[in-house]
């Protein structure tokens, strides 16, 4: 496998509403950034791969008009996914192997705010049999949550300490949207707003861009004191039919974290892309984390979860404390779909020391 | 083998061969610092493009210039006269069209802009509508100007003789299908890099 690295990382901060920007608007400043930090331009970059999608913001092929703030022309090599960034990322890293190339840019952006986005996500269902039905994403959320707790994997104790622990790390989050820092008693005294999810268990709704440079080999070295490393890198999705899964576990993550590698030495810092809580504990099961004490220390997704960007954050979120020294090796994990239906884990590493 | 006969119940039952399962979701879309600025002009009845660092005017503008990858904060008012640089005479009736056929659709580069907007070619007989046809803005009564390109009802000929030397745009640099150059796609060979200077063998 050929050495690539994340090398720049950028992130406009999350917000509830970017009302005064369009979406090429709210992304130039990211792009700028990624490339600036390493004082690249896009002509030197050999593929750029970008993750968004038309239903979020209502506008028809809004990738294109996106395009412009990376400054495309003349032609330059150039692909999209309508997923996160992160399969953006690994899409990328595919290119990277084959040789050919040595650097990458990677983006992705969303504005929810734009719609009502639990409505929107409904599109992404079986569109003969449930789609029609209008599952909102929360109740299925909480449908998942009732089977995880209903199965004794999960506690409501447990998640409401997820949600404290993840918005008191958002205060050293200078990106965050939602953070506080309050009791798993305050928590728990919440109502339910879709039982057994209270509001504090639900991720906020975020408009936001995030982009990263990879770099492959010496470029990466030449380029920065401490590239973080791809090690392993998978994914794996799971059945679109709801009834046709084990909504308790997440078996496509267990099985990403496994060819990923993540087994294969410590794990100093984890980013789980987990937007509700009950999610966080699914993930630890399916990684080997459960007790693990660095996961998110970013807040994650209850933090600020631009959709389509949030998961990409998590690498961007292990790749800095890596590239700054705080970490040595790190587990960033990002997901699509209701329900926690797909799922990519990558394993990231700085050199020895 | 998986069994896939109904069960008793549902045997005397007519089979499903389609469903209709109408969606729709509503957006408050937002226009951006650059397109609002444009839609406020409009109101004032006038059109205002942006000039980027490269001296392109783009309209409506979007806010980056896909040259530099940069915003283009300048603002430019063009004209309100310009050159058909490609029409459609419309020969069909659609559902939600209140034109009546035929009706002209055309690509209009408005004097000061380099990017054409699209608009309808009116008070003319369809069949003389041509490209280099000179037109200019025809507005709605000032009581309904609102912040939309539609407060232009259409455009109309100016009389001016044609513009013989009607400049497309792109086609001297390529943007899109009508920038091929002798066959062959603009490629990194054929145009000048905006950015490095690189490159370009075209005029």
């Amino acid at each position: 496998m050929r050495d690539v690295a994340v090398i720049s990382t950028a992130q406009t901060p999350a917000r509830r509403r970017v009302e005064d920007l369009n979406e090429v608007e709210m992304l130039m400043p990211a792009i700028g950034g990624v490339l600036g930090r390493v004082d690249m331009t896009i002509d030197d970059i050999g593929f750029t791969c970008s993750g968004s999608t038309d239903y979020l913001a209502g506008v028809g092929f809004s990738f294109v008009s996106t395009l412009d703030g990376v400054g495309p022309w003349p032609p330059i090599q150039e692909s999209h996914v309508e997923m996160d960034g992160a399969w953006a990322l690994y899409e990328a890293w595919v290119k990277l192997q084959l040789g050919e190339l040595d650097t990458a840019l990677v983006y992705s952006y969303s504005k929810s705010s734009p719609g009502d986005l639990p409505m929107v996500l409904t599109r992404q269902l079986d569109p003969y049999t449930v789609a029609p039905l209008w599952p909102d994403s929360v109740s299925l959320a909480a449908l998942q949550a009732r089977a995880a707790l209903d199965a004794g994997l999960v506690s409501t104790e447990a998640m409401a300490a997820v949600v404290a622990r993840s918005r008191k790390s958002a205060l050293d989050n200078p990106n965050a949207q939602l953070a506080w820092d309050r009791s798993t008693d305050d928590a728990l005294a919440e109502p339910h707003s879709v039982a057994p999810l209270r509001r504090s268990d639900c991720p906020p709704i975020t408009d936001g861009a995030a982009a990263i440079v990879l770099a492959a080999g010496d470029v990466a070295r030449d380029k920065v004191d401490r590239p973080a490393w791809i090690r392993g890198i998978d994914h794996r999705i799971e059945p679109m039919a709801l009834g046709l899964r084990d909504l308790t576990v997440s078996a496509s993550t267990r099985l990403a974290g496994e060819r990923a590698g993540i087994s294969d030495g410590p794990v100093d810092v984890a980013e789980l892309h987990a937007p509700f809580s009950h999610q966080e504990l699914i993930l630890r099961q399916a990684l080997g984390l459960a007790d693990h004490d660095n996961v998110n220390p970013s807040g994650g997704a209850l933090a600020a979860n631009a959709m389509l960007t949030a998961g990409l954050v998590r690498i961007i979120e292990v790749a800095e404390r890596i590239g700054a020294g705080e970490a040595g090796r790190g587990v960033a994990h990002a997901t699509s779909g209701p329900c926690l239906q797909q799922n990519l884990v990558c394993v990231l590493e700085g050199d020895d020391r | 083998m998986v069994d896939v006969t109904l069960p008793p119940c549902l045997r005397d039952v007519e089979a499903v061969r389609s469903v209709r399962t109408p969606a729709q979701l509503d957006y408050r879309f937002t226009a951006g610092h650059a397109t609002s600025r444009f839609l406020q002009a409009i109101t004032e009845k006038r059109i205002v493009g942006q000039r980027a660092p490269g001296g392109r005017v783009y309209l409506p503008p979007r806010g980056a210039d896909p040259e530099l990858g940069q915003p283009t904060p300048e603002e430019v008012e063009v004209a309100q006269v310009g050159t058909v640089t490609s029409f459609c005479v419309v020969n069909l009736q659609f559902y939600g069209s209140v034109m009546e056929i035929p009706y002209v659709s055309a690509l209009i580069l408005l004097d000061g802009a380099d990017l054409s907007i699209m608009h309808l070619i009116q008070e003319v007989p369809a069949d003389e509508v041509r490209i280099g046809m000179r037109v200019e803005a025809v507005w709605r009564d000032d009581a309904d100007i609102e912040p939309t390109l539609e407060s232009i009802k259409w455009f109309r000929p100016t009389g001016e003789p044609d513009d013989t030397d009607v400049r497309i745009p792109g086609e001297d640099h390529g943007t899109g299908l009508g920038s091929w150059v002798g066959g062959v796609a603009p490629t990194e060979g054929l145009v000048r890099n905006p950015r490095t200077g690189v490159g370009g063998t075209g005029p």
